[in-house]
Parts: structure tokens; sequence; C-alpha cells
């Protein structure tokens, strides 16, 4: 009993640790890459390769005199800012990194909590990122915050159904809604497969049984949702500083602005972190011999860091796309296409059962 | 303090605690330690650099609220799919049957609308 309090403080504190490191480490991954992906240096002052310029400038804006225009909606303006950012970090409670350690001589899973709705949860928590940039936009009492707010207002909705339409057909083929669960039935490969001829059967071993081998339709949706839901370039209408300064956060300054800062990284991370779950097999991947605590640890993060670049890679390469096409994008794209998406893999899994047990 | 079920929410409860804890008194604390110059200038909105015209609070397309009521319907949508998907194997063919009907009801409103021209953005 407690061991399992003890536990439990250790977990939520190095949890929350990890993932305010991993935030500072993403923006001034983002920041180098970007920089050199566009010939320039980048960050490269504070510590080694400038590693530790996202802290000091953290350190910077919380010193930083908080400039707050007349007219505003004072408490929206000051609940806008912690309702992004909560939401955000609370979204990683669920998110299983590693299997399991023992600990004081309790087997500690790798992950705050295995709740089994953890899926919903991320969902929800993701969803309710749409409130602090609409209230912050409103609340400003100025107009290209609102215009910003409002607009990533319809556009964060249209592509959150996109997001869990997406997901769903994973949860068709998992059976479950616990994020643990669902990386578990994802571990090894197809061994060999049957119905192959003979000289080729032992290419199953070669192809992992993550859910991207089947669902690659649904992990593309996927990511393009997410990066959508994200308010990450190329869908960055929201703060598109070419027509709206800065958008939603245009009034916002010092401490606050960070807060919405971070929240976006923090939104960069689980949007990740849950397509590796989801698709590409979490924690699975190559073990050696010695410290095997650490192994699955490293392939989540591996993984996890492949398509934190990939939304870097993407902001550093595509321009911004237009607003309408963005709407058309998600309604008359994404949507119908993960419907359709779920209706085909619910009717292969169906045929599956009836015919071939 | 039970392990298990309850065991699960109760770690939650404490991580959900810190963050709040952690929020809220980052940001009081940069209330104490950050310095505070009135000055009349800082006031004002910002517009390109120009006294602000008008208020703040201006009109928006009605756009927006048509899409906000179709997010209603999907989200909805979305969130029944979910418990479905979960058992989906459990319960077979019936389970198939109704939600395709469920789905293509649903996609007759994406229909509708399309047609309607709803979805364009003007």
């Amino acid at each position: 009993m407690t061991a399992f309090v003890v536990v439990s403080v250790i977990k939520v504190f190095v949890v929350f640790g990890a993932v305010l490191g991993t935030v500072l480490f993403t923006i001034w991954l983002e920041r180098k890459i970007v920089a050199r992906m566009q010939s320039r240096y980048g960050p490269n002052r504070w510590g080694p390769f400038g590693l530790f310029t996202s802290l000091a400038d953290g350190v910077k804006l919380f010193f930083k005199e908080q400039v707050s225009p007349r007219g505003i909606d004072k408490a929206a303006y000051v609940a806008a800012p912690v309702l992004a950012l909560i939401p955000a970090f609370l979204a990683f409670a669920v998110i299983p990194f590693g299997e399991h350690v023992t600990l004081f001589g309790q087997t500690v899973t790798l992950e705050v909590t295995d709740l089994n709705v953890g899926l919903l949860w991320v969902i929800a928590m993701g969803s309710l990122a749409v409130y602090g940039v609409v209230l912050a936009g409103w609340a400003s009492g100025s107009k290209y915050p609102l215009l910003g707010g409002i607009r990533s207002s319809a556009q964060m909705i249209s592509y959150e159904i996109a997001l869990s339409l997406s997901l769903v057909p994973v949860v068709v083929w998992a059976g479950t809604l616990s994020l643990r669960e669902i990386v578990e039935a994802q571990i090894g490969t197809f061994g060999t497969i049957g119905w192959l001829p003979g000289p080729v059967q032992w290419i199953g071993h070669l192809i992992p049984k993550w859910y991207v081998v089947f669902q690659l339709p649904a992990f593309l949706l996927f990511m393009a949702a997410g990066v959508a839901e994200t308010n990450r370039a190329p869908f960055d209408l929201p703060e598109a500083e070419t027509e709206l300064v800065a958008g939603y956060h245009t009034e916002y300054s010092g401490i606050k602005f960070a807060m919405f800062f971070l929240a976006e990284y923090v939104h960069i991370i689980t949007i990740s972190a849950v397509a590796v779950i989801m698709f590409l097999g979490g924690w699975d991947g190559p073990h050696l011999p010695f410290l095997p605590w650490m192994w699955p640890l490293m392939n989540f993060m591996g993984k996890t860091f492949t398509l934190v670049f990939l939304f870097i890679w993407l902001r550093a390469t595509l321009p911004r796309i237009r607003y309408d096409k963005l709407m058309v994008l998600g309604w008359k794209g994404l949507i119908p296409m993960a419907l359709g998406w779920l209706v085909v893999s619910a009717t292969i899994l169906t045929v599956k059962d009836a015919y071939f047990g | 303090m039970p392990e298990g079920y309850f065991g699960d929410y109760f770690t939650f409860g404490m991580f959900a605690g810190l963050v709040v804890v952690l929020v809220g008194g980052t940001l009081l604390l940069a209330r104490l330690v950050r310095p505070r110059v009135d000055k009349d200038e800082k006031l004002s909105t910002y517009e390109c650099g120009v006294d602000p015209i008008g208020g703040g609070w201006t009109q928006s397309t009605v756009r927006y609220y048509i899409f906000a009521l179709l997010f209603v319907i999907f989200d909805v949508e979305a969130v029944f799919l979910f418990p479905w998907a979960t058992v989906f194997e459990e319960i077979g063919i019936f389970a198939f049957i109704e939600m395709m009907i469920f789905i293509a009801i649903l996609g007759l409103g994406l229909v509708y609308a399309w047609r309607k021209k709803v979805l364009e953005w003007i």
C-alpha cells in the first residue's frame, strides 16, 4: 500500500519532469533543424550546440512584464493559457512509454496510469485545446486575435472529427481502448505466413505486427489531421503571421505567452506518441541482452522523435494552405475518407472472422 | 488507498493535482517577480502601430457557426463509434450491420450538406 503511493508519487514527478524536458528539447530541436534547412546556424549560444536556449528563453519570459491591453475580458484572459496548458499535460497521463521495471519489489508500469478508457481520454484532452485558443482570441478584445481564435475554432473542431474517426479502425482491430493493451497487441512479427509459396514464407518474420501495415490509410489520415489539430504548418492558420500578426496570442506576453508556446509543443509530442502507440507498435523493436528495461524506452523515444522530426520537416518545407482549401480538405477529403476506411476495415475484419475463424 | 481500478484513478488524480498546482503556481510566482511599469500607450490593442479604430469584438461570418453545428453531429457520431469498436468482435455480424446503417445515415447527412453547398467556403 505505502509502496504503491511512493511509486505513484515518483512516477507522477518523473513523467511531469520528462514531459517538460522533452518539450524544451523539442523547441530547441525545431529551431536548430529549421535553421539548418534554411542554411543558418540556429541557436548556438547557451550550452553545447545552444541546447539550453529554450531554458534561457523560459527564464527570460518568466521575468518579463505582462502587458495586457485595456478592455480585455479579464477572467477569460487569464483562464485561456491555463486551459491551453493543463489539458495538454493531462493527456500525457495515459501514454505508456515502456514495458515495466521493478522498483521497491513492485512491478511498475512505465506510464502514469493505465486507464481502460485511455484513448478516449487522450482525444478528449486534445479537443479541450480548442478552448484555450478560442478564449484567448475572444478575451483579448482585439481584431487579430479574434480572427485567429475564430478561425481555429472551425479548423480544430473540423480536423478533430477526422482525427478521432481515423483511430476507430485501430480500435476495431484491437478491441480495446487501453493504450497499453493496444501496444501489446502489436508486439512481435507475423511469423511464417502459411498461404505464401514455400520459399518466401519466412518473409513474415521480417514484418512487424504493427497496425501501420494494414492500417496505412488510417495512419496517413491521422498524421494529416494531427498536424492540423496542433495548428502546425502547413495548417497554422490560427497564428498565420503574414496576415494575423500572431493570431490568438497577439496580445499575450511574458509567462502567459510561454504557456501557449509550451502547450503547442506538448500537443506535438502527444500526437506523435499516440501515433507511435496506435500504429507503430509503441515500444516494440530491437532488444539487446544488456539493460533490459532501457530498450523499450529507447524504441519508443526513437519512434516518437522520428515523427516529431516529420512535424518540423513539414514546417520547413510546405507553404501555408489557404483557408477555404483547408476546410474543403477537412470536410470533403479527410472525413469521408476516414468514414470510408472505417467501413472497409470493419468489413475486412467481419469477413475474416466469419470465414477464416 | 486501493490499488487496481481505483488505484489507477488515484495516481491519475495526483498527476492532475500536480499539473494544476504547478501551472497555477507558475502564474502566481511570475506575478510576484515581474516588473510593472504603467504607461497609457501599452494599454491599447495591437493594430499595426496605429491607434485602433472601433472595438475589438468585430463581426465575423456565419459560416464558422454552421461548421460548429456540423461538428456537433459528427463528433457525437465518433463518440458512438468508440464503444461499438471496442466490442466489435464480441458481438459479431449483428453489430456490424447495425453500425453500417448508422454510418450510412450519417454519410447521407454529409452528402446532403455537400449538395446544399454548406461545405463550400466562400
